[in-house]
Formats: C-alpha cells, sequence, structure tokens
C-alpha cells in the first residue's frame, strides 16, 4: 500500500522519462559515428584506399578523373574509411542525418593538378 | 469427433517482428501439430563472406543479427586469431568482455519486456527498456553507436575505455542492478505473472539434451552448458558462475535470462576491476589465414558456432554459421502441441527466436 503510495507519488512529481522527440532532440554524444562528413577533397591524394577497405563499398574513388564518391544508402557508417586515410582528409560528424529523399550519390572532383596539392602536405 | 482446424501463425504475428511461420493444427483451443517455415529474410549472407575480404567480414558479420552483434563479431574475430596465430593484448581481451556482457544486458532486457509485452503487461515492458536504454547509452558513448558497435576487429578492439567511462559503467549497471531488484518483484515473483509462465512449455533434462538445445532453454532445464565456462577471452579470470534453472518451464527460462542480467553485471564490475592497464588493444595484422578453424562464443541466445576455411587470399573459402534460434527450434515444436493456443507467443517467444540470425 505505501509501496503504490510512493510510487503514485514519484510519478506526479518527477520528470517524464520521454522525449517530445521531434520538437526536442537529444544531443549527439561526443564520438558518435552520426554520418561521414563532408569530404575535405582539397588534401586528397584519390589513392582508393578508403574504397577498398569500405566493407559495403559504398566509396568509389578515381584517380584519372580526380573524383571521389559515396552512396549514402549504402554506407554503414563504420568508420574505417576515416581510420584509414593516409592524409586524414575524412572525418566523422556526430550528428545524424535526416532521411535521404534520392538516390543521387555524393560526388566530389579534385582540383586539376597533382602537383600544388603534393606541395601542400 | 474430429474437428481439426489449421491456423498460420505469422509470418506477421502478434509476439515479435521476426517472421518465422508456424503452421498450427487445432483441435478446439488446444494445438496438436506445429509446423514450422523459415525462409522469409535470407540474405544470402554467407556467399557474400566470399567476396569480401576477411577484415570487411566483421562488419558482415555483425549485421547478421543486431541484438547479438557484438558477439557474432567476436566468434568471428577469433576464429580468424586463432587460425593466423594471432595473440591479442590482454587489455582487449577484458575490452571484450565488458562489451559483450554489455551486449548481452541489453539483449536480455530487451527480451524480458518482449517477454511482459506477450503476455499483455505493457507497463513491465517499459520498465525493462527503459534500463535497456541506459545500456544503449553507454554503448554510444563510448562505441559510437547503439546496436550494431563494431568494436571487435582482428587482433584486438577498435577503440579503447577511459577510466572516467569505465567509472560511468560502473555506476550506471549499479543503478540497473537496483532497477532489477525491484523488476524481480513483478517477473518473478507476481501471482498473475506466474500464472502465465510457471508450467507451461515443460522442457525436462533429458529432452532439452537430445532436442540439442543451447544457452538458456538448456540451463533452463538443468542442461549446465555455457561457453563461457571454457575461459574464451578474459572469462578464465573473472570467475564466471553459470545460471542454472531445473524446472524447464517457461519461468525457469525467464529466471535465467533475469538471473543472467545480474551475472552480467558482476562480470562487467569483475573486468573492469581487473583489466591491465595499457595503451595497447589492437596489434597489427600481417598476411592472409590460412587453413580452418571452428570458433564457439556463447550469445545470449546460446551458443554460435562459425566455421572458416581461409585459403592464403584475403578472401575466405568458406564461412558457415550455426546460429543458437536453429538449434533451439526443436524444442519448440516439442513444448507447443498440447498447449493452448494462447500460450502459443509466450513459448515462442521463450525460446528467445531470432529469425535473421537463423536464414541470414
Amino acid at each position: 500500500m505505501f509501496d503504490f503510495l510512493g510510487n503514485v507519488l514519484k510519478n506526479v512529481v518527477s520528470k517524464p522519462a520521454t522525449r517530445m522527440y521531434p520538437a526536442e532532440k537529444r544531443q549527439p554524444m561526443k564520438n558518435t559515428r552520426g554520418a561521414l562528413g563532408e569530404i575535405d577533397i582539397n588534401t586528397c591524394i584519390f589513392c582508393g584506399l578508403c574504397a577498398r577497405r569500405c566493407p559495403s563499398n559504398a566509396i568509389s574513388v578515381s584517380k584519372t578523373d580526380r573524383s571521389w564518391e559515396l552512396n549514402r544508402l549504402k554506407c554503414v557508417i563504420c568508420n574505417v574509411c576515416v581510420e584509414v586515410c593516409p592524409v586524414k582528409c575524412l572525418h566523422m560528424d556526430e550528428a545524424h542525418l535526416a532521411g535521404l529523399f534520392t538516390r543521387e550519390k555524393v560526388r566530389r572532383i579534385g582540383p586539376a593538378k597533382p602537383a600544388p596539392a603534393k606541395k601542400a602536405e | 469427433m474430429n474437428n481439426k482446424t489449421t491456423i498460420p501463425f505469422g509470418p506477421q504475428h502478434p509476439v515479435l517482428p521476426e517472421p518465422l511461420h508456424l503452421k498450427l493444427v487445432m483441435e478446439d483451443e488446444k494445438v496438436v501439430e506445429a509446423t514450422p517455415a523459415i525462409g522469409y529474410v535470407h540474405r544470402g549472407l554467407e556467399k557474400l563472406a566470399e567476396v569480401k575480404d576477411f577484415n570487411q567480414n566483421v562488419f558482415l558479420v555483425e549485421r547478421i543479427c543486431g541484438i547479438c552483434s557484438v558477439m557474432h563479431a567476436q566468434c568471428y574475430v577469433q576464429g580468424i586469431e586463432a587460425m593466423m596465430n594471432i595473440e591479442i593484448p590482454e587489455r582487449a581481451k577484458y575490452l571484450r568482455v565488458i562489451w559483450a556482457e554489455l551486449h548481452r544486458i541489453h539483449s536480455h532486457m530487451l527480451w524480458l519486456g518482449l517477454l511482459a509485452d506477450a503476455f499483455g503487461f505493457e507497463s513491465l515492458f517499459m520498465q525493462c527498456w527503459r534500463d535497456r536504454e541506459k545500456i544503449m547509452d553507454i554503448m554510444e558513448e563510448t562505441a559510437g553507436a547503439r546496436v550494431v558497435i563494431s568494436i571487435n576487429a582482428v587482433g584486438g578492439t577498435r577503440r579503447d575505455l577511459t577510466s572516467e567511462q569505465m567509472a560511468k559503467i560502473v555506476r550506471v549497471v549499479d543503478e540497473i542492478a537496483a532497477d532489477m531488484k525491484v523488476l524481480e518483484g513483478a517477473l518473478l515473483n507476481d501471482y498473475t505473472v506466474k500464472h502465465r509462465l510457471v508450467g507451461i512449455g515443460t522442457l525436462t533434462k533429458e529432452e532439452a539434451y537430445a532436442l540439442g538445445a543451447v544457452g538458456p532453454m538448456a540451463r533452463a532445464s538443468g542442461v549446465a552448458q555455457d561457453l563461457r565456462t571454457m575461459g574464451y577471452a578474459a572469462y578464465k579470470d573473472l570467475d564466471f558462475q553459470m545460471v542454472v534453472e531445473k524446472d524447464g518451464d517457461s519461468w525457469a527460462r525467464t529466471a535465467v535470462r533475469f538471473k543472467e542480467v545480474l551475472e552480467c553485471i558482476r562480470l562487467i564490475k569483475a573486468a573492469i576491476s581487473k583489466i591491465p592497464a595499457g595503451a595497447e588493444y589492437c596489434v597489427p595484422v600481417k598476411g592472409n589465414p590460412t587453413g580452418e578453424v571452428i570458433s564457439r562464443v556463447e550469445q545470449p541466445r546460446g551458443e554460435v558456432l562459425y566455421y572458416i576455411k581461409g585459403n592464403g587470399t584475403k578472401n575466405l573459402d568458406r564461412l558457415r554459421v550455426r546460429t543458437p534460434t536453429f538449434a533451439n527450434i526443436p524444442t519448440l515444436l516439442k513444448m507447443i502441441p498440447g498447449s493452448h493456443l494462447a500460450d502459443v507467443p509466450v513459448l515462442l517467444l521463450t525460446i528467445d527466436p531470432c529469425i535473421s540470425c537463423t536464414e541470414r
């Protein structure tokens, strides 16, 4: 009986355990793998290591076109590409992406000449 | 009087979102025969594993099943490490135990909630899932994701735990242990709940053994079988105590899983107190796996078995997975005939089915 009364009082005065989700969003935690962030295409050397190591083949890199392409619908956000990148031009964002509405890939083209990019390193 | 009706139970049914189809032959309210049909979520993961390289497969096997993803990856990497004679750092072994046991808590809390939901105890379901949410938050904070946390890698783990994170884990599991005391009153001792569980779907020790039951199914019937006693990873140093019940009914299976949560909490705290200091938690891997190996790990649902065959290239020749639910389906077919239709959801849940594991 007293247990019951205690529970009732606790539930009347305590805050709700849930959140009013779309209106009130939780801040992402530190080091969460939210979504693969924007590539720093000027630093990228187009070695293709990220594409070879990607477990879901979401990334394709072309050295001749100097292009880097990501299929967000294939990406499993495992962080492997970020870890293996030799020049650290990839990073992971903590915030999750909203839903995608198109199948369009993220395509980035690097600056034309490879020489200045190497000098900048 | 022969008045038999056949009722299709599933693939979409009110108990769980996984597509298990049972054809139930009924005589009035009693089930006289049950025929299972699986194959609705087969994804061809074993074949896919042959075209990915062995490091990529870690992420693939994690996706066999969400709620045992850590143990799937752990079983796979332990197999590859055994094949390649890799000695992983001691710290990595403890880290694997901590994450695996956290995962086991979350899986069992999910199951306890689902069981409450199956017999219509909505508020108990929410209480269980509220505590589970604390584990999910720890997972996100330490590993970077809630369910498929991807911390196992060939050669160790992908992340380390800081001492603040470990202190927080101890604090949170202590909170859960306190909440479990309250839940015990409802889940194990409540008069109404006991009515739905005690004596339902009794499986004797001999039947459980003969039908090849694994995990909590076997332990609830008194078959003392738990792979953690073999001492893989760091379990050999943690004085693991197996949870065994004798009754073999639905209540015993609930009790085994409930008490295992408490045992997980004890294991996590023991692992955190004994974890060796040092910065090394992953060793670099050179070469490719050759030969064949069988690797076994205790998952929340029971024993999982991986057969891995390497051929000296980065791709594997064969990856075969025997998951615990597959071993437990025969016991389900033994339990269902003779029971009432209203008890079928509870019986189905007590084997803790994971159909996406079973079909891969």
